[in-house]
């Protein structure tokens, strides 16, 4: 089992029962586990997706869109079953906070499906997660059974006329279904490829119909919002930015882990004092804020910086999946760069030219450079590649790669040119042939 | 959808709302570029070349999947989106190999055009190219992967168009590839389309791969000589030792009625006007019974005594004539006036696949009730009655198939047996092998799915396949009649089989199937025989009996069909006109070698009656079109050839455009308008449209319009069906009509002498087995 | 699948998927798990077994291979018995993932992808596998080891082939 830390700021919300044997769906009732899901089905569609709105949770997934807007696009009436989908593709380097919620608290994502599903009128729940997480699909197996079997889940949920299955899914190793329309692709037993837009998901979805598709820690934090009321967990955030989150820090810290901490948070501390400071003593050289895809900031630009998804953003960065790295002074950024821009290479579905090529081309410029055959032009050509790619790209994926190169490369072009000219990599680690 | 009006680039245009911009545009000239984009296939929104800026649109948005509405404002160009087209380029270049200057595809490949619009002669990359063996996926189709831009064309064309699914994307991202089914091989329908809709060189024909350049050669859009649905084909035609080759067959023209289809005959079948096996010089029998090479002038004269000797002496009953089912209308149309007329005989008949006389009869004085391709393409609802088309009439299926899946048309089918345009069907009635009979009564009374929602149609199209003749057609057509909005096709097998029967190839009617005891227009004919003459096989009896002569057998091969011993025809003078020494033709006392469709011109009509032009692509030494050989003929037989075709002075004659003066431009136009008009002068008697004015005088249904004719567009015919016109017989007896079923690789006695076809026929074979055997 | 048609897989796994193409509301969606199920157990997607779930599915080897390809855990050659995956991804690399991936290719004598002669252990350089917060971490099979440094490498083989009884165990629940 893994090791669970704290920290006296966090406020545990979706972690509340983490540890606590909540796996087990006696003790998840004991900890006052289904009762949102009851309150729900009493409430009514309509009344949920108020408290979502009122709630102002935004999507964890990293898009931060908000969750009851997602809900209210979904048309009443629909010709076709609609469906409830939660993405537990979790895959974004950095991030790890959804393997503790199917890890410890697996009946949050089925009671938060179920609420989902009531609010859109939704008959069938799917829970897809990562091929890479067999435990975690095991683990998730059995919450399901032993939710139908005490029949919160089938044909008549808590003895209702109120019918709703949970299916469970496993991935193969791709992080491209982690964007949504990729995910219903896989969950069709398709090649993850994402799909044109629109239509969305939420009129023209999975099987073709109406689908909303949330994250696992969004799924997960909606039995507690019903549960805590939407106002007082809107209160625990900031403005605009609902509740908590949970940051998954890791990298040169002394105490890396997940962290349950309110929305808003100021990046610096979570540094220094929740996760313990820069390890071994060292200095900080640079933070990944929200997973690998979002650009880096130097240790002056999250001085005063409070971990929203507006405020990261006005900071030039964004806050993703609220994975934080931290990068200590023995780092090479070009090496970092590298080991990031080849995971974009791996991971690009290779639908569209730019993100296809782009990404291979950026792996096979930063390899070489690395090497210490890159050439003065070269650094600039790595910045026109990745903001060529920007924005031109079939989904986001392109643009994940792109951001944080044009950061690296903007914010370290120091580093960059003291590659040049033959010299080995100053931190000497790692340092790949590159094929001429 | 209401139109809207939305501005591009600064002009105001005007589309029903949901059209995709790029349509939009490129109906109105804007040309936006793209690689994935294909019309008619799904979307993709891949290739990231038709970007646009649309107003108060953060992000650059692709045109294929943008669709039009009320306001929008749109650029096309600008330096932001050259910039981000020039960047596709690059990294495409990246790994793209250079080899254009060997490249099947330069000088007509889409990166190259987009790489010379938007430059991205630089290479910003150090990294060597990844280079891949090119793969032999069939003998049809090869593949060269890092020339693969992934656009995923040829993906969508095998599946979505052609319902194959043989080909496949694999791996992922840098990795990504195209991947055919069997592994390294191609298990399929063989049609090349993949290769006609790949904007690069990854795919190649095999056929044609490092053969050419393609502007060392002439495109010649023509008419497949092949199966009865007429398929355009542009031949690609080059300088050879014997005059001039064809190097290629594709359909880079689309301007025909296939749209984008074109099958493996069309595309590689071409290649038996190479074989080694053509005839080139004449032949004639000698004193020791052996075919030896002689002079045109020595052959035509030998057969043209022997014609009249027999002719003046035993008389026309003594001779008789078959025709083809490949050559034009105007050979058709001259060699039966020139039989009747000439020779004094009706014994003319050709080898029918079909009972398109049959078919007349039935729709007699009921215009307006046959379907063209293009009516089949646009119809609500086909009901297909016998027949495989996916294997007979590739195009037809092409068309219906396309019907169904972009317009929702509704197919329904009955048939003896299942076939695999059933996954397109809406309803499907297996009959038994004799059911075709009952298949009228059984609509009418609406038990089943299929007769019930076929009476439901308010429009419908019937195709009747060849398994559907006699009786069962003329109930169903009377079925048809009933109703309104029914219209009827009826499927043969050649590339003019109904021309052929059009022209009156046939011993009781005359062209436009008038009956000869009825003559009408055709009483001009001089010395015309008021009786019928023999069938087909009434003939080839009638040679064993030596009751006939002589027979003239013009580009057909009736000997291993009707299992007539060499022996029977020993007593018989045989005169041949052929490409290759057939089974008939090494029989043949006189055998003079033809030319092909392809190396001549003409019109021929399809089996839906759309007439088309053939325009000749290639040229052969030694061969001579059967239109020349037939004139000659007639010439050695001593007939007034002006008589038979009308040249020169005594035929129909306009000026060429000098009496209107001489500025610039109005001799064309006017040239233009005598064409037209059908007064162009016929200047020597071997100008086919000699014939085609007469025809167009003489054969009712055949006033064709020659604006679009010329232009190379299908019109459409329907001989017979004017009104007032009743054919009061057509002859009937057994073995008359006797459907070829060529398959997807065959072709009657033509296909053997293609070494493509029998190529993919031998790997298809062999996939076929292999993969059964897995 | 009717029972009477041979199968390549066992008893169990035949019934599970047997039940797992009912459960979706389109038989396709059981596809991806039905491969990674069958590759767990034959230990790689080899052409028959892509061929029988093909037939499982209704639909083409062709469509099979086009959506296996495209995942990467799945894979079209035999592994070895314990399949090493090591993040390098940036958490990981951050605290030693190389190191600890050196030590694996030292102790192994095999490099990226390569299967030890005797077949026990296969090694693959992986991208993240959600275990940042304890990096370096690495899965065999599907079990997690987190928070490694090389020091530890050794240990953690000869828990898998150390005992041969545990090891044949793990290999079948993994």
């Amino acid at each position: 089992m893994r090791k669970l830390v704290s920290h006296l700021d966090e406020v545990k919300i979706v972690s509340r029962r983490f540890g606590m044997g909540a796996a087990e769906i006696d003790r998840y009732i004991e900890l006052g586990g289904y009762a949102a899901a009851k309150k729900c089905l009493a409430q009514g569609p309509e009344w949920i997706i108020d408290e979502m709105k009122v709630s102002n949770l935004r999507g964890r997934g990293g898009a931060g869109f908000p969750t009851g807007m997602k809900w209210s696009f979904v048309p009443k009436q629909s010709t076709k079953p609609k469906y409830v989908l939660v993405n537990g593709d979790e895959s974004e380097p950095g991030t790890c906070k959804d393997h503790l919620i199917f890890l410890h608290d697996p009946h949050a994502v089925i009671e938060g499906t179920i609420i989902a599903g009531l609010a859109i009128g939704a008959k069938v729940g799917f829970i897809y997660l990562r091929g890479e997480y067999r435990y975690l699909l095991e683990i998730m197996e059995k919450a399901v059974a032993d939710a139908y079997a005490k029949g919160f889940l089938g044909k008549n949920i808590f003895g209702s006329e109120n019918e709703f299955q949970v299916i469970t899914q496993t991935g193969a190793g791709a992080y491209e279904v982690g964007e949504e329309s990729a995910l219903m692709e896989s969950l069709e037993g398709k090649r993850g490829v994402p799909r044109i837009k629109p239509p969305f998901p939420a009129v023209v979805g999975l099987y073709g119909g109406p689908t909303i598709i949330n994250n696992a820690e969004t799924i997960a934090s909606v039995p507690h919002v019903i549960a805590m009321g939407a106002a007082a967990y809107a209160a625990v955030g900031s403005q605009r930015n609902g509740g908590t989150r949970l940051f998954g820090v890791s990298g040169h810290v002394e105490r890396p882990g997940v962290y349950e901490l309110p929305m808003g948070y100021n990046l610096k501390k979570i540094v220094y004092d929740v996760a313990g400071g820069v390890r071994g003593g060292r200095k900080l050289k640079a933070v990944v804020p929200g997973g690998s895809s979002t650009p880096v900031l130097l240790p002056e630009e999250i001085e005063n910086l409070g971990m929203d998804f507006d405020q990261v953003g006005k900071a030039g960065s964004m806050m993703g999946s609220a994975g934080v790295v931290v990068i200590d002074d023995q780092t090479c950024m070009v090496e970092f760069a590298l080991r990031t821009i080849s995971f974009y290479q791996h991971e690009s579905c290779g639908w569209c030219i730019p993100c296809r090529e782009g990404t291979d081309w950026l792996k096979k410029s930063l390899t070489r450079f690395h090497a210490g055959f890159g050439e003065a032009k070269d650094i600039d050509n790595i910045q026109y590649l990745a903001e060529n790619i920007l924005g031109r790209t079939f989904c986001p994926l392109g643009d994940a790669a792109a951001m944080p190169t044009i950061a690296f490369v903007k914010k370290f072009r120091k580093e960059f040119e003291d590659h040049l000219n033959g010299k080995p990599c100053p931190f000497a680690k790692h340092v790949e042939m590159a094929v001429i | 959808m209401a139109d809207v009006t939305f501005t591009v680039d600064g002009k105001t245009l005007t589309a029903p709302a949901g059209t995709l911009l790029i349509d939009a545009c490129r109906k109105a000239g804007i040309e936006i570029p793209a690689f994935c984009y294909y019309p008619g296939l799904s979307l993709q929104a891949a290739c990231r070349m038709c970007v646009v800026r649309q107003e108060k649109v953060g992000k650059l948005q692709t045109a294929c999947t943008t669709t039009v509405a009320e306001g929008q404002v749109f650029i096309t160009e600008s330096a932001e989106i050259a910039q981000a087209r020039k960047a596709t380029i690059q990294l495409l270049l990246g790994n793209h190999p250079l080899d254009c200057p060997v490249c099947d595809a330069g000088g007509e490949c889409e990166l190259q055009d987009m790489t010379f619009k938007y430059g991205a002669g630089e290479s910003l990359y150090a990294e060597a190219k990844q280079h891949r063996e090119e793969q032999q996926w069939s003998p049809a189709v090869y593949f060269d992967r890092p020339r693969c831009i992934l656009c995923y064309r040829c993906v969508r064309m095998c599946g979505e168009g052609m319902d194959v699914w043989a080909l496949g994307v694999q791996n992922r991202g840098v990795s990504s590839v195209i991947a055919p089914n069997g592994g390294d091989q191609l298990d399929c329908e063989q049609c090349g389309m993949c290769i006609d809709v790949c904007p690069v060189g990854a795919l190649t024909s095999g056929s044609y791969r490092y053969k050419t350049r393609p502007w060392e050669m002439n495109h010649v859009s023509t008419v497949c000589t092949h199966c009865a649905d007429g398929c355009k084909v542009t031949l690609g035609v080059r300088q050879s030792n014997d005059g001039s080759a064809i190097v290629r067959a594709d359909n880079r023209d689309k301007s025909g009625i296939n749209g984008d289809f074109l099958c493996a005959k069309g595309r590689f079948g071409f290649d038996f006007v190479e074989s080694p096996k053509r005839l080139t010089t004449p032949l004639v029998r000698n004193a020791q019974g052996k075919l030896e090479p002689a002079t045109w002038e020595h052959a035509l004269r030998t057969a043209g005594n022997k014609l009249k000797e027999i002719r003046d002496s035993r008389g026309g009953a003594a001779i008789g004539v078959i025709g083809s089912n490949r050559t034009t209308n105007e050979e058709n149309y001259l060699l039966q006036k020139f039989a009747r007329t000439v020779l004094r005989t009706n014994n003319i008949d050709h080898q029918r696949t079909t009972g398109y006389s049959e078919f007349a009869r039935a729709l007699a004085g009921h215009p307006g009730r046959t379907a063209s391709l293009n009516d089949i393409a646009s119809a609500c609802a086909i009901l297909l009655v016998g027949g495989n088309p996916t294997e007979e009439h590739p195009l037809l299926a092409w068309t219906m198939r396309t019907n169904v899946r972009l317009n929702r048309a509704r197919l329904y089918i009955a048939n003896s047996e299942p076939i695999k345009l059933e996954r397109q069907a809406k309803a499907t009635q297996l009959l038994p092998s004799d059911g075709y009979n009952d298949l009228a009564s059984l609509l009418d009374e609406g038990k089943t799915d299929l007769s019930r929602a076929v009476l439901a149609e308010e429009s419908l199209v019937v195709i009747f396949g060849q398994e559907c003749g006699g009786q069962a057609t003329a109930d169903l057509v009377a079925w048809g009649l009933k109703r309104a909005n029914v219209r009827f096709a009826f499927l043969g097998d050649h590339s003019n089989s109904r021309g052929a029967a059009d022209m009156g190839l046939l011993p009781d009617l005359l062209p436009g199937y008038v009956p000869v005891t009825a003559p009408a227009a055709f009483s001009e004919y001089p010395g015309l025989p008021a009786a019928p003459g023999k069938t087909l096989p009434q003939m080839v009896a009638a040679t064993a009996s030596g009751e006939l002569a002589a027979l003239l057998v013009v580009g057909a091969n009736p000997l291993p069909k009707l299992a007539a011993a060499s022996e029977t025809l020993k007593s018989t003078f045989l005169i041949v006109q052929d490409l290759f020494l057939t089974e008939t033709a090494s029989l043949a006392d006189v055998v003079l070698p033809a030319a092909s469709l392809y190396e001549k011109s003409g019109t021929v009509t399809n089996t839906y009656g759309d007439v088309q032009l053939v325009k000749k692509a290639a040229d052969r030494a030694g061969v001579k079109p059967d239109f020349e050989i037939l004139v000659r003929l007639a010439d050695a037989v001593g007939a007034d050839v002006k008589t038979l075709v009308a040249f020169g002075k005594g035929g129909v004659t306009g000026d060429l455009g000098q009496s209107r003066g001489a500025q610039a431009g109005e001799a064309d136009q006017h040239s233009v308008w005598l064409a037209a008009n059908n007064l162009e002068p016929r200047l020597s008697p071997f100008d086919p449209l000699a014939a085609l004015d007469e025809i167009a005088r003489l054969v009712p249904g055949y006033v064709l319009d020659r604006v679009n004719l010329f232009g190379g567009n299908a019109v459409k015919t329907e001989p017979g069906a004017g009104p007032g016109f009743v054919p009061i017989s057509t002859l009937s007896g057994s073995g008359l009509v006797v459907p070829v079923h060529d398959t997807l690789f065959t072709s009657g006695t033509l296909g053997r002498y293609s070494p493509a076809l029998l190529q993919l026929k031998d790997h298809q074979a062999h996939e076929v087995a292999v993969s059964a055997a897995d | 699948m009717s029972p009477e048609t041979m199968t390549l897989f066992s008893p169990k796994l035949a019934a599970r998927f047997d039940a797992l193409v009912e459960k979706y509301p389109v038989k396709r969606s059981a596809l991806i798990p039905m491969l990674l199920y069958a590759q767990d157990e034959v230990g790689y997607l080899s052409d028959a077994v892509i061929a029988e779930v093909a037939e499982r599915i209704g639909i083409t080897v062709l469509d099979v291979r086009n959506v296996a390809t495209y995942y990467s855990m799945l894979r079209f050659k035999p592994a070895g018995k314990f399949n090493i995956q090591v993040c390098t991804n940036i958490s990981c690399m951050l605290r030693g993932a190389y190191e600890v991936y050196e030590r694996f290719q030292e102790e192994l004598g095999i490099g990226h992808k390569g299967v030890t002669p005797d077949g026990i252990f296969s090694l693959e350089e992986v991208e993240c596998i959600g275990a940042c917060c304890w990096a370096p971490a690495i899965q065999v099979n599907y079990n997690f080891h987190d928070e490694l440094s090389p020091e530890l490498v050794p240990g953690i083989l000869k828990s898998y082939c150390g005992n041969k009884a545990k090891a044949e165990g793990t290999a079948r629940n993994a």
